[in-house]
């Protein structure tokens, strides 16, 4: 098979390769050699200035509320969205008991339908989502007012999005509510690979629920379980966030910037300040996070691995 | 429980011998446990049920209503069918453009990313060659980099080359960044593709480029599907791309359009417009969802999975 065969190679990569290197790799070089520079991005001059940017960043309040939300983001909504959705595939998927004749491991009652529908909100976009939850939160007219108010809790009447203190965590409500189905139906699929003599075994030894999940169930479904947290922790830095602090909290950025992440003020500073080499330069800090979660996520969620 | 001193039985161990005979643990305490647990966890599997449905149902609802009836009470039923809210949204609120511009972006988009990503994956995968190593990396390294620091230089360069605010442009844009993942995933898949076939075609005088087209790319077929549905639903979701990239008014994608609507709606009013236009956007893919539901599933975990 050689006959023409670096020809062929590279007739083949040329375009796929050219497209990439030039729309996704030149960009982010750039980015981080702008992030020495003064740059606007409204003028095509500009000089380097060495660190600057970087003391700057040090010093940026913005940039330090920023941080503190994207990392709340990221430790705590993987948290939240693993572990319920951990509940719920177990529930659905080992929870249900032997009904006559039926093999020994089953879901509930109405585990297919549960799948089903709990994956809506992952087909939706997270801007359509997000507008959505934005009315469902507004103070005067929304559902979830006026639901308080039905049932009686007049007075209970949060401004959700416009206190500061709340909107951090209305807007993660909203993220959680979009991503744990995907979660369900990725562990469902890892449940359902593990053999059931193992499920018999565990409950031949008396084990309950309890203690068949963390002793059957979670060990063996770990690298999922894993790979599931590095992935949901580098969406909740990055586009899914971004989408929703922008559309839902005013501002945008909330408050006194009370929901600000750093996607956003990467996104405000460039399009909106025209100071796109500072931008840049908390771009690299996003980077530099990013990175450092799934490093850290790796590192403590290593344990020998379970062959079965 | 006394699990200090027992660690947990490693199934490999404990698994084989048993499942042979048919076991039941001691009826009484199964009961006991089961009614309590049964009711919480049914209960809470419901009532996440419920959050899921409420909302989207809670659109439907209100994208019949009419604009008082939105205010005043946002749970009733509306009295009558309003009908009107829809053909506003789709006619004078623009809905029907931002959905052909979303057709056309995500079409072209997904052919040239199937195309062009099974192309490199192709290669990558089955053909001995230096640095295809170091180019594979370079391609999966997308996956986990952050979009948006990359955004604001190839907001330039997009710029530099006169491709903003233009349908083909978005297009080349949103191909690049799907590449990643499609090349990762499509490379793997030709992997467990058996070899001898594409050889015997090859003897038997196709070129490479006759035996991809006619021979390996048929046989790809499921894994072409999948990573088309994944493709398809990342790219009719976007937002943040067209937000940078796109702002000409009349160019405007479903979700970008949407959201300015609803800006401007601050000063308009039209919210039942606005509602209407909300549930249009979300209606294609849930009914694709529910019509391809196995394929969504598997495209979109194939994903985290490996």
């Amino acid at each position: 098979m050689q006959h023409g065969k670096y020809r062929f190679i590279v007739g083949f990569l040329a375009l796929p390769l050219g497209l990439y290197a030039l729309f996704v790799v030149w960009p982010f070089i750039q980015s981080i050699y702008y992030s020495f520079t003064d740059w606007t991005g409204l003028s095509p001059e500009f000089k380097m200035v060495g660190f600057d940017n970087y003391s700057r960043m040090l010093d940026d309040d913005i940039f330090w509320k920023s941080l503190q939300h994207s990392l709340l983001f990221a430790l705590l909504l993987p948290v939240v969205t693993i572990g319920l959705a951990l509940f719920f595939a177990f529930m659905i998927n080992v929870g249900g008991r032997k009904r006559k004749n039926g093999p020994v491991i089953t879901g509930v009652r109405g585990s297919s339908f549960y799948k089903i529908v709990y994956f809506f909100p992952q087909v939706l976009s997270i801007a359509i989502v997000a507008l959505l939850f934005a009315f469902a939160y507004n103070p005067d007219s929304g559902a979830l007012n006026s639901l308080l108010r039905g049932i009686g809790l007049d007075d209970v009447q949060p401004l959700w999005l416009g206190d500061p203190d709340l909107a951090l965590w209305a807007v993660m409500a909203v993220l959680v509510w979009s991503t744990v189905g995907f979660f369900v139906v990725l562990f469902s699929a890892g449940m359902a690979s593990i053999p059931a003599e193992m499920y018999e075994a565990a409950l031949l030894d008396g084990a309950n629920r309890v203690t068949t999940f963390f002793r059957v169930t979670l060990p063996l479904l770990w690298d999922t379980v894993q790979s599931g947290w590095v992935y949901m922790g580098i969406l909740a830095l990055g586009a899914e966030s971004f989408a929703v602090v922008q559309i839902m909290t005013t501002g945008p950025g909330g408050p006194d910037y009370s929901t600000t992440v750093m996607v956003l003020y990467v996104y405000q500073k460039a399009f909106r300040d025209g100071q796109a080499a500072y931008a840049t330069t908390i771009g690299v800090a996003l980077l530099v996070v990013t990175l450092a979660f799934a490093a850290v996520v790796m590192r403590l969620g290593r344990r020998e691995r379970l062959e079965y | 429980m006394k699990t200090t001193e027992t660690p947990a039985p490693l199934p490999a161990e404990s698994g084989a011998p048993i499942t042979k005979t048919d076991v039941r643990p001691p009826p009484v305490k199964e009961k006991k446990e089961g009614t309590v647990l049964n009711v919480f966890s049914h209960g809470v599997l419901v009532i996440w049920a419920f959050m899921v449905v409420m909302p989207l149902l809670w659109a439907v609802m209100t994208s019949f209503k009419d604009d008082r009836s939105i205010f005043s009470s946002p749970w009733s039923l509306p009295d009558s069918l309003h009908f009107d809210n829809w053909s506003r949204a789709w006619t004078q609120a623009n809905m029907s453009d931002y959905f052909l511009n979303t057709v056309l972006v995500v079409g072209g988009s997904l052919i040239g990313t199937l195309v062009l990503g099974s192309m490199a994956a192709y290669v990558l995968a089955r053909f001995d060659f230096p640095g295809n190593r170091f180019i594979y990396f370079l391609f999966i390294g997308g996956m986990s980099f952050p979009i948006m620091l990359a955004l604001v230089p190839l907001f330039y360069v997009v710029n530099n080359m006169g491709l903003l605010n233009t349908i083909h442009g978005l297009i080349l844009v949103y191909i690049a960044y799907s590449l990643p993942f499609t090349v990762f995933f499509l490379a793997a898949f030709f992997r467990t593709l058996p070899t001898s076939i594409a050889e015997a075609a090859f003897v038997d005088g196709a070129s490479h480029s006759r035996t991809f087209f006619q021979i390996m790319l048929p046989m790809a077929k499921p894994g072409l599907i999948s990573v088309g549905i994944f493709n398809f639903l990342g790219q009719w979701n976007q937002y943040m791309l067209p937000t940078v990239l796109n702002t000409d008014p009349d160019k405007r994608v479903l979700t970008q359009g949407l959201v300015q609507l609803a800006v401007s709606q601050g000063y308009k009013g039209d919210w039942s417009g606005l509602f209407a236009g909300l549930v249009m956007a979300m209606l294609p893919v849930l009914a694709a969802y529910i019509v391809f539901q196995r394929q969504v599933v598997q495209g979109l975990t194939a994903g985290a999975l490996k």
